[in-house]
């Protein structure tokens, strides 16, 4: 297990409090629904992360797996289910697809793996506009309802009809997405996906079962790339292909690479940061994606660790240089 | 008996097409092993720029679609140049997230320029005449014959020129080409020139017949990159059969199964054939 200095514990405290205090400070209604989005997507994300940072198997079907939650959750609360039933039902059953079509698409290795994934995001994504009785086709679900209230004994209840209240419980999901992500990332587990990535011949001459080992982990990937789809429907309160789209998946891949790769914070600053950017660039229109494009190509090429990389990097340096002087 | 006969008819025609870039697509991965995931977004980009000078320039046809080449040809060899050569020691799978970054580029940078909405270019040869029962037009013929004409004279290239030799020298044997005093930057290039320049030209007869769009680049793009993996990478041969025989297929199951899901054919195909086949149905070594 490795400890973090002190001067990291401060900083995830501070933001961790600045987090629980965003709803006092949040500019405008607006600003606060790309926040939740934004968190939602860090949700994803992490799940992305595991897959392609700590397992190096580029799924490219991500988005299919987040449309998967999404649709399941819009389709279950519509026919009166629960959203605490409906929700991990719906990242169960993306789960469960995922060791469906796992077992056939990691047969493939490299770029033929990211291609077999993004057939198949394709395909799920035609579907979703075009089966229309079941989805709706491209107009999609409307109305989903809001999750159910939470009833709390001589209080009352939770609901989740205004922003804090869903800010909170999409809060509390991505830390319990984030507390699992770390258990399994420094588990024996977390350090076998990390041998595959590495050297996946070696990590099989040890007695590792690569393929078994690359299926747990994409199963994991989708089950909370289905739960942040779910929490999507349920919050925005419609569905449409796009939450399927491949390119959600590239919008994914972007906060990923531009975030970090391959460790906890990094998915988390990209999917936080990126979209209130964007945001913020809405005036730019277009110019925003090829801004970002030339970003994505500029750091895959020079920090393939991306932002939280390259602030390791550099603190590793000054940490070097602060030792050579003593 | 007609609507079969139109069916093959338009096939061809889209296997013409697919044909062509799947050629230029397997030309690089074979060579340089790119997985250039943005070769789709090329042909895109072909088609626009031949509607820069055809429809605003007022340029005429011929002249419009040389200039797309060239024009095609040198976005190619940059784009090796800066988004693949720094890559090169990297692990694939890097590459292909820069392919990814460099197709957001071309794809928002047409959205900039043209704006989002599909564009025609004016048809040069719009006569349409009927034979056998099947309505033709002069464009879609140009479409398969200039295709055919097109791969003879890439074959030509490749087997009876010595820069076209050096080529397929890199293609066999990097380390054996350098020995040999070739420049496999210089090879690299060039081959970018050709496969961007190709995306072009298919870009350019198939314009004049539908209408061309930013968003149309990923999904001709994702199918070409499916024919080069199925038919083998560096394949001409796989290439070629493959881009037709997926026209003819995508135009068939579209005419007679249902049109809103032609698309899966591909798709579908892809993934059944890796999960039986992890390598490709010609495939020799993983990438």
């Amino acid at each position: 297990m490795i400890t973090k200095p002190l001067h990291t514990k401060l900083l995830y405290g501070f933001i961790l409090l600045a987090a629980l205090l965003l709803p006092l400070y949040v500019p405008d209604p607006y600003m606060f629904q790309v926040v939740i989005m934004s968190l939602i997507f860090a949700i994803a994300v992490l799940a992305m992360n595991l897959i392609i940072g700590f397992t190096g198997q580029a799924s490219l079907a991500h988005a299919a797996f987040f449309g998967f939650g999404a649709y399941g959750v819009a389709i279950m609360t519509k026919a009166g289910i629960s959203f605490w039933l409906a929700l991990p039902a719906a990242a169960s059953i993306s789960a469960l697809i995922g060791l469906i079509i796992g077992p056939p698409a990691l047969r493939t290795r490299g770029s033929y793996f990211a291609i077999v994934t993004l057939a198949f995001g394709v395909i799920v994504w035609i579907v979703a506009g075009n089966w229309v009785q079941v989805t709706g086709g491209h107009n999609g679900i409307f109305g989903i309802p809001r999750p159910t209230p939470i009833p709390i004994p001589f209080i009352g209840a939770i609901e989740f009809f205004d922003q804090p209240a869903q800010y909170y419980l999409v809060l509390v999901f991505l830390l319990l997405t984030l507390f699992i992500m770390h258990r399994i990332v420094y588990s024996i587990f977390g350090l076998t996906f990390m041998a595959v990535r590495n050297n996946e011949p070696l990590a099989d001459a040890v007695g590792i079962n690569t393929f078994t080992t690359k299926l747990i982990s994409f199963v994991i990937a989708n089950f909370f790339a289905g739960l942040a789809g779910g929490l999507y429907a349920a919050i925005i309160g419609a569905v449409s292909p796009s939450v399927a789209a491949h390119l959600l998946t590239f919008n994914f891949l972007i906060f990923l690479i531009l975030g970090g790769m391959a460790s906890l914070a990094g998915p988390v600053v990209g999917a936080f940061a990126i979209p209130i950017l964007m945001e913020l660039l809405q005036d730019l229109g277009h110019f925003r994606m090829l801004f970002f494009g030339v970003l994505l190509v500029a750091t895959i090429i020079y920090f393939p660790r991306g932002f939280v990389g390259a602030v390791r990097q550099l603190n590793d340096k000054i940490a070097a240089r602060r030792q050579a002087k003593s | 008996m007609e609507l079969f006969l139109q069916q093959v008819f338009n096939g061809i025609m889209f296997g013409s097409t697919y044909a062509i870039v799947a050629l230029g697509l397997t030309l690089v991965m074979g060579i340089l092993h790119i997985p250039n995931f943005a070769h789709g977004h090329l042909y895109m980009l072909g088609g626009y720029i031949t509607y820069l000078f055809v429809a605003t320039l007022g340029l005429g046809y011929w002249p419009s679609l040389l200039i797309a080449i060239v024009v095609l040809g040198f976005v190619g060899i940059i784009m090796e140049a800066v988004v693949y050569r720094p890559l090169n020691e990297q692990p694939h799978i890097n590459a292909f997230i820069a392919a990814i970054g460099a197709l957001l580029v071309l794809e928002s940078a047409v959205e900039v320029i043209w704006g989002p909405q599909g564009m025609r270019v004016p048809n040069p040869y719009p006569h349409t005449f009927e034979f056998l029962g099947i309505i033709m037009s002069v464009q879609r013929l140009l479409v398969i014959f200039g295709a055919i004409l097109l791969i003879v004279l890439l074959h030509l290239f490749l087997k009876k020129t010595l820069t076209g030799t050096t080529i397929e020298a890199v293609a066999q044997n990097r380390e054996g080409a350098m020995l040999n005093g070739i420049n496999v930057n210089r090879v690299s290039s060039l081959t970018f020139f050709i496969s961007s320049g190709t995306a072009a030209v298919a870009a350019s007869f198939i314009a004049p017949i539908f209408v061309i769009s930013p968003a149309m680049g990923a999904i001709i793009g994702m199918k070409a990159f499916i024919i080069v993996l199925l038919g083998g990478m560096g394949s001409i041969p796989g290439a070629i059969i493959g881009g037709y025989f997926l026209g003819l297929i995508e135009s068939l199951g579209g005419g007679y199964v249902s049109a809103a899901y032609k698309d899966v054919i591909a798709f579908g195909a892809l993934i059944v054939i890796f999960s039986i086949k992890p390598t490709g149905l010609f495939g020799k070594k993983e990438g």
